[in-house]
């Protein structure tokens, strides 16, 4: 395997790692859902993106088989997660969980006043 | 309030291809590599039960209309005669058979009986499961 492509596979791991470690430390330490939550959806699928992607490189340079399951994995979880976090924070402000005190923006705060307008 | 789920549709519509196309992979790669009927079955009940969710259980219905208790039972009908055609060649119950054969694409394939029979599990495994969250889920 060629040197370069080492260096490339071990740093793509470790930064998966990490980067799941930040997600880890920003669902334990931010105050609300909200906030958890993008840091949970964000990082975490950074982080697994990497790891995947230095698997992928790790069997292609050494044993040459290119392995469509890790791409295809890489897809359906760079498609899926994001819209996982999405409905789960939808589900959390339309079960009426509240916001951070420190938060100054609710933008969807305006339009729930008047929920019988929407109803058809 | 009517929710509006404009993401959740549209990324249900790519991603039960994709598990569609897993599931299958994982079905014919059951001979030789990890998977076979009965994951590669659990894995197409879950992208139905994934389109079940996202659109509602009528929507489906009339897309798919598939009995699953008429599934499951097909497939097990399938794995017995698989089973029992070994009787006509003098062979003892659930014997299988194989061959190399020359297809047009896809060159020098290994043909056995045993993938009948994964159907037959395949088959099963599908309209239970369905069939399990759907009576669940069903109000009344």
């Amino acid at each position: 395997m060629i040197e370069i492509f080492k260096i490339i596979i071990v740093a793509l791991i470790l930064i998966g790692a990490f980067l799941s470690l930040v997600a880890a430390f920003g669902v334990l330490r931010l105050p609300d859902v909200y906030t958890r939550n993008h840091a949970a959806s964000k990082a975490a699928t950074l982080g697994v993106l990497a790891v995947l992607l230095g698997t992928f490189l790790y069997f292609y340079m050494e044993e040459g088989q290119v392995n469509s399951r890790v791409i295809l994995g890489i897809v359906f979880i760079f498609v899926t997660s994001p819209v996982a976090g999405h409905l789960i924070s939808r589900a959390a402000y339309n079960s009426g969980v509240k916001l951070w005190d420190k938060s100054v923006q609710d933008d969807l705060k305006l339009k729930e006043i008047a929920p019988s307008k929407k109803r058809q | 309030m009517k929710p509006n789920d404009v993401i959740l549709h549209s990324v249900t519509k790519v991603a039960v291809f994709i598990i569609l196309t897993f599931s299958i992979y994982l079905f014919f790669g059951g001979h030789h590599n990890p998977g076979g009927g009965f994951i590669g079955g659990l894995s197409v009940a879950s992208g139905l039960v994934l389109l079940y969710l996202t659109f509602d259980i009528e929507t489906v219905r009339r897309n798919i209309p598939v009995d699953f208790k008429k599934v499951a039972a097909f497939g097990v009908l399938i794995a017995i005669f698989t089973g029992a055609s070994s009787l006509l060649f003098d062979k003892p119950f659930l014997n299988q058979a194989y061959g190399y054969f020359n297809l047009p694409i896809f060159g020098k394939t290994e043909l056995a009986t045993a993938v009948i029979f994964d159907v037959g599990v395949a088959l099963a495994v599908i309209g239970t499961a369905v069939t399990i969250i759907l009576s669940i889920s069903e109000d009344g």
